[in-house]
């Protein structure tokens, strides 16, 4: 019964992954100068800015957005506004955590901060999208029964990839190998990226193997 | 409890360790064997065929005058005239530059490269012997002992020469009895600038006039001195090379035209005025070398070498002076000062450039030839290519010789090149390795890293039954010991005694896991109710969990020299990720947060929660603030780090200088009042946690220590501090004063220290019993406590339902404040107990706390910081372990069993080694605190075993703190549970109220199980790093990083394991002790209370 929603889950992935690599490929072709490395601020800027679009109007077109008690603008607006905010202070949490991981604190501020964007635009946002601006919910999601239907699944395995991609792509910065991807933070990001794109498949494919065993009360 | 037990198995378990590394770093590190044979004149090295007794033949020079500048940088010699805001090391020595350009004929200067390691005595040895030294004499800088390699003295010594000796006593130590006259000074003291340098100055030049020596050797010391004390940036520093400058323009007025002088440096020093490594800075020092008369046949040329190695002055001084090489020599000499041939008959007499070079090469053919014989250590590849090049060039030689034709260019070169390449292959080769031994040492390690995990995991089964078996794996131990040390007799005459420690523990290992075989099957099934763990230890889902794995890759990364370069970061890394993973753990379970009133509850599908919503959002609460301060200090405690030469744009952190250092005085006195207010809190802190678990009440040693030598003893660190920051020449009638003081106040901190630890070991009860006869009247009338139902119990039953009533009375009675307590409240108990609860933690922390005070005494002022960081993290440690285990408890796990699981005891060794870096510290021998040493005796010491402990207290502070403080992980649970149970009534059983620690002495089974885990635990992953660290050092031994990164690695992880273990034992056997003490204290309080 769930094949619908995990061929959904599938197709949609496809599109933000293809969002990705287009984030990456387009600018490179359209602006003379741009490459991964040398101009790392503004790939990461357009990736995030991709994948934030791409995610919105997936999962707006799909109706995985828990649907609004009430249809008033105002409130709608007030949702909005909230959500931005959120956005917001997920950026900050990020920009904190990784800065007490060891990322110098004045020096690379601006670097850190658009890891920071990247890392909320692949987590946070997808937060967003499935439970919406609702904090409560997002801490019960990460839990072992906390899962009540199939995206909450793959938001858990999603978000889990990206985070430990991320972490991950610290290891290679203390190395003296002196490449170009060593610098802060394009490991990182990479790491973050990698992860994501991980996450994107892990998640249909895991969820596809353990449909049986898996059960959701409904909400 | 069996407290025996636990500890002779912990005792065996860290032997076995110890008898790995033993053998490991036997095999590992090098050995040069020393040649003991003595050049002579009779060995005849002279050109020619003809024996010809050279040392007959008039030399160069009659007379040497040899300056030895310790710590003369290459850039302290050096003058730039258009340098017009020079830094204070900077252009201070104008004299050298001066005399080389404007005398070219009769001066030079030249860098002089000192081979590594660059301390002191290794370069006095190395410079009067010509050889390289090797990396075990490091540690030899404290107990220098004589050279008996031939060398410099000792053939200037035989053919008669007077060598007058003044300065640096290591000499004296180095070469006892050899000098016609000897004015040693005192060396040790590196605060003591002037003693060395005014000691020589009132000599030196009535030496020089007089005509009572041939050969003078001046060590002043002062600027090394300056060096470490204040830098090299500093007008202290200023100070001393001009007046060095004085000295050497006062001696060259002095000299002879028959004289030579020679100034020199023995090591440069890096930026911070340390050395010992081996960057450019600490290697490359200067040689300055004068005559009155010409020495050299004309001005630089393009074949002036830019460096001189340090070698390279034995050969040179000996040829010179007209001794025989020293034996041992690998040096060349240093061609510029001969002549060319065929101008010998010039103003100076002397050995051509050719001669020389024969000379040169056939000494060292001779030394390579008797080297080779005794060691195999030379690849026999490169000695054949080097004996086939002497053997072409000396007949090349002789028959030029031979022919009377004047030999060419070509073979000066090619003798040339030869030395070189002989003197490389040696430094290269000088390596060897016994690789048996080290793989003996490395699989002794291994097993023993399995050993102490499978004790970890069955610490349950091998308390509960007897002592026997471990009887049985000691005599196991000795019996394969003495019969390997048997057989070796036999069949060698000679026993080596590693082997017979390496067959002990061997044997006993393998014993062990032919019991743990028979142990592990009947203990898994027993354990086989609880789920996972039935399905055996080593299955990879129970070790790759987020615990184990964090230690893996801190294991993984001490085999990358990055890696081990920022461990400090690599560490702090780990460690913020693992204290991460606790709460994102439990709210993977589901603890974290209270459960929601969702209708699950209702269906019955979770059991309902037995602690009340509020208590699980204030244990949260805790949790998450607890991991805030954690994180915080992590952060904080980065910028206490200091630097490795390796990381290029580092900053040492600005605590790690002592005071005395600092010339902004406002800058100064902003530091010390930073310094003594985290004293003050440390002090406080401890105090306070002390009171707040009613521990400060009775009268005991204990509580003596608490309440006043502890105080005391930070109001002496105090002014120790405050004296010795005042700047010397401020209070220069109080200049007595301030020196009896600086001797006085810190042997009054250790006095205190040890009166204090004493106290604690000898009384640790901190309980305070108070008895009411008025309220046993009453105590018939009320109705009996539900728990002393029961008639007619046993003693032993008594005991344990006494427990509880006594500590319930005393919280109560310490929440009323103590005396309200009359009326209702007094009627049940007829004795009250404070601190009962906290009664085996209070003594272990104040211990900890008090030997804290001890540690930082060693450190220098601005580490009071990081000690409190150290203090804040610590307890932060410990309140999240204690409210993860109360989340935990939730769902039933409160059914006995103290089992400290892995996280905390992971977090626990990575805040050992984190805090190694954040107090300063590095794994690198220059890094070593030496100042700690002279802390209380400031005039240095007569033996070597006192500050060889103080330095190594200093240096493994937060090893030992974490070590002693370990058990505390144990308790701390146990201690906070009181919070659980007053908020929302206790883990699950009503009745029972909380008991705190009075819950191990109830199942003393439990206890010492708990109390062996926890302690294997620890040691498993201290003995993992020590394993990595072996196992880097063993892969990676020909790496180019291996002498500078991973054998300083290896010994510092080795010497911390040793440290971490020993004060390990010494944490658990002040538990045992306690235990013994609060048993005796039941002892008499059961006969009382049962009237
Ligand atoms: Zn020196
Ligand atoms: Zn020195």
């Amino acid at each position: 019964m769930w094949d619908h929603e995990i061929r959904a889950m599938a197709s949609s992935h496809a599109i933000i992954a293809a969002s990705v690599f287009m984030a990456t490929v387009l600018p490179a072709v359209l602006l003379p100068g741009f490459s991964v490395y040398g101009s790392h601020l503004l790939w990461l800027y357009s990736v995030s800015g991709a994948v934030t679009a791409v995610s919105v109007a997936v999962f707006w077109l799909l109706g995985i957005t828990p649907p609004t008690k009430k249809h008033t603008l105002g409130y709608k607006l007030s949702r909005l506004f909230r959500s931005c905010l959120y956005f917001f202070l997920s950026c900050l949490f990020f920009h904190t955590v990784v800065v007490l991981y060891g990322a110098p604190l004045i020096e690379s501020a601006l670097e850190t901060f658009s890891l920071a964007v990247l890392l909320t635009s692949l987590t946070t946002l997808r937060c967003l999208c499935v439970l919406g601006p609702n904090v409560q919910a997002w801490i019960r999601v990460f839990s072992r029964h906390g899962a009540m239907s199939v995206w909450d699944t793959c938001l858990q395995i999603t978000v889990a990839c990206t985070v430990v991609g991320a972490w991950m792509g610290a290891f290679p910065i203390p190395l003296d190998w002196d490449r170009p991807w060593q610098v802060w933070p394009i490991s990182c990001s990479l790491g973050a990226m990698i992860g994501f794109l991980t996450g994107l498949v892990a998640a249909p494919a895991w969820i596809h193997y353990h449909r049986k065993q898996l059960t959701y009360k409904c909400k | 409890m069996k407290g025996l037990p636990v500890l002779s198995l912990l005792l065996w378990m860290s032997s076995v360790f110890f008898v790995g590394l033993y053998l490991f770093v036997g095999g590992f590190l090098l050995v040069r064997l020393e040649v003991n044979r003595t050049s002579g004149c009779e060995d005849v090295l002279h050109p020619g065929q003809d024996p010809v007794d050279f040392c007959w033949a008039r030399p160069r020079f009659r007379r040497a005058v040899l300056l030895i500048i310790d710590a003369l940088k290459i850039d302290f010699a050096r003058f730039d005239p258009n340098n017009t805001t020079p830094r204070p090391y900077q252009n201070k020595l104008p004299v050298l530059q001066e005399t080389a350009s404007s005398r070219p004929l009769q001066s030079r200067l030249y860098p002089f490269r000192a081979d590594p390691p660059t301390t002191t005595m290794q370069r006095i040895k190395g410079f009067t012997t010509g050889s390289l030294p090797t990396f075990v004499d490091v540690g030899n800088n404290f107990a220098s002992s004589a050279i008996l390699e031939d060398n410099l003295i000792h053939q200037l010594g035989k053919e008669g020469k007077r060598v007058v000796f003044m300065g640096d006593d290591t000499w004296e130590n180095l070469f006892p009895k050899k000098f016609h006259r000897s004015l040693p000074f005192p060396s040790f003291n590196v605060k003591d600038l002037h003693t060395v340098d005014n000691g020589i100055l009132q000599h030196l030049y009535n030496t020089i006039i007089g005509d009572d020596w041939d050969v003078l050797v001046a060590h002043f010391l002062g600027v090394d001195h300056c060096g470490h004390r204040f830098g090299p940036d500093h007008p202290a520093m200023a100070d001393k090379l001009t007046q060095m400058d004085g000295v050497i323009r006062s001696v060259m007025d002095r000299l002879q035209n028959d004289t030579l002088l020679v100034v020199m440096g023995d090591h440069g020093m890096t930026d911070s005025g340390d050395h010992g490594g081996e960057s450019q800075k600490e290697t490359d020092a200067a040689i300055f070398l004068y005559s009155p008369s010409p020495i050299f046949p004309g001005p630089p040329t393009q074949n002036e070498p830019d460096v001189v190695p340090q070698t390279d002055l034995v050969p040179t001084l000996a040829l010179l002076l007209g001794v025989p090489i020293p034996y041992s020599s690998v040096g060349q000499v240093l061609l510029p000062l001969f002549p060319p041939h065929g101008q010998t008959e010039g103003a100076v007499r002397g050995l051509s450039q050719l001669e020389a070079l024969w000379i040169n090469a056939k000494q060292v053919n001779r030394f390579l030839e008797t080297y080779s014989g005794m060691a195999k250590d030379i690849p026999p590849e490169s000695l054949l290519q080097l004996k086939d090049q002497f053997s072409r060039l000396s007949s090349e030689y002789l028959s030029s010789v031979g022919e009377g034709r004047s030999p060419s260019q070509q073979l000066a070169s090619s003798l040339q090149a030869y030395l070189t390449s002989v003197r490389d292959t040696c430094r290269s080769t000088w390596a060897q390795f016994n690789p048996l031994k080290m793989a003996a040492g490395l699989s002794i390690l291994a097993l023993a890293c399995l050993m102490c995990f499978l004790l970890s995991e069955l610490s349950v089964v091998l308390v509960r039954e007897d002592d026997g078996g471990l009887k049985v794996l000691v005599v196991a131990a000795l019996a394969a010991g003495v019969g390997v040390a048997a057989a070796q007799l036999l069949s060698q005459g000679y026993m080596e005694l590693t082997w017979c420690l390496a067959a002990g523990a061997f044997s006993s290992e393998l014993l062990f896991f032919w019991r743990a075989r028979r142990l592990g099957s009947p203990a898994v099934s027993k354990n086989g109710t609880k789920g996972p763990k039935s399905g055996g230890w080593l299955t990879p889902r129970r070790l790759l969990i987020p615990p184990l794995l964090v230690p893996l890759l801190r294991c993984a990364s001490l085999l990358s020299d990055s890696y081990v370069i920022a461990e400090g970061r690599v560490v702090t890394f780990l460690l913020f990720s693992l204290a991460l993973y606790i709460p994102v753990h439990l709210n993977w379970d589901g603890l974290l947060l209270p459960p929601s009133h969702d209708p699950l509850k209702s269906a019955g599908l979770l059991p309902s929660p037995a602690l009340s919503p509020s208590t699980v959002r204030k244990e949260s609460s805790v949790l998450l603030s607890c991991l805030g301060l954690l994180v915080g200090s992590l952060y904080l405690s980065l910028s206490f780090h200091g630097c490795r030469e390796e990381q290029g744009s580092c900053q040492p952190s600005a605590f790690l200088s002592p005071l005395s250092r600092f010339q902004d005085s406002q800058l100064k006195n902003i530091h010390y009042v930073l310094s003594v207010v985290s004293l003050g809190l440390w002090t406080y802190l401890l105090r306070r946690c002390l009171c707040h678990y009613g521990n400060l009440n009775s009268s005991g040693g204990a509580v003596f220590t608490a309440r006043w030598v502890l105080p005391l003893l930070s109001v002496c660190l105090g002014l120790h501090w405050a004296v010795s920051a005042t700047p010397e020449d401020s209070f220069r009638n109080l200049g007595e004063l301030i020196r009896l003081a600086q001797l006085a106040l810190p042997r009054a901190a250790f006095c205190l220290l040890g009166l204090g630890l004493a106290l604690i070991w000898l009384d640790p009860l901190t309980v305070f019993v108070k008895t009411r006869a008025a309220a046993s009247s009453r105590s018939s009338s009320l109705p009996p406590p539900r728990y002393r139902a029961s008639t007619g119990i046993s003693p032993q039953a008594e005991l344990h339902h006494l427990i509880p009533q006594i500590y319930q009375r005393m919280r109560r009675s310490l929440d009323d404040g103590e005396l309200s307590g009359g009326g209702e409240a007094g009627g049940r108990p007829m004795v009250e107990a404070y601190g009962l609860g906290s009664v085996y933690s209070a003594p272990l922390l104040l211990f900890w706390g008090l030997l804290g005070v001890g540690l930082l005494l060693l450190h220098p002022e601005g580490m009071a910081l990081a000690f409190l960081l150290l203090l804040l993290e610590m307890g932060a440690l410990l309140h999240i372990h204690a409210s993860s285990s109360t989340l935990r408890g939730l769902h039933g796990a409160c059914s006995g069993g103290f089992t400290v699981p892995w996280t905390p005891v992971v977090l626990w060794s990575l805040a050992a080694t984190q805090f190694f870096h954040a107090t300063g510290h590095l794994p690198t021998f220059p890094s070593i605190q030496w100042g700690a040493a002279f802390v209380g005796f400031p005039d240095g010491h007569t033996g070597t075993v006192l500050p060889a402990s103080l330095v190594t207290l200093n240096t493994f502070a937060s090893h030992i703190l974490f070590a002693v403080g370990c058990p505390l992980l144990l308790f701390w649970p146990l201690v906070c549970e009181v919070r659980g149970g007053r908020g929302g009534r206790g883990c699950g059983e009503e009745g029972e109220d909380a008991v705190m620690e009075m819950r191990l002495r109830e199942n003393p089974q439990q206890f010492s199980s708990a109390l062996l885990q926890l302690s294997t635990r620890y040691l498993f992953i201290h003995g993992t790093q020590v394993f990595a660290s072996v196992c880097a050092a063993a892969i990676l031994r020909r790496h180019l990083m291996v002498w500078k990164v991973f054998a300083p690695k290896l010994m510092f992880e080795a010497s911390g394991f040793l440290v971490s273990s020993i004060f390990l034992l010494i944490g658990v056997s002040l538990v045992l002790r306690v235990d013994l003490s609060v048993g005796r204290w039941f002892q008499r309080l059961i006969p009382e209370s049962s009237r």
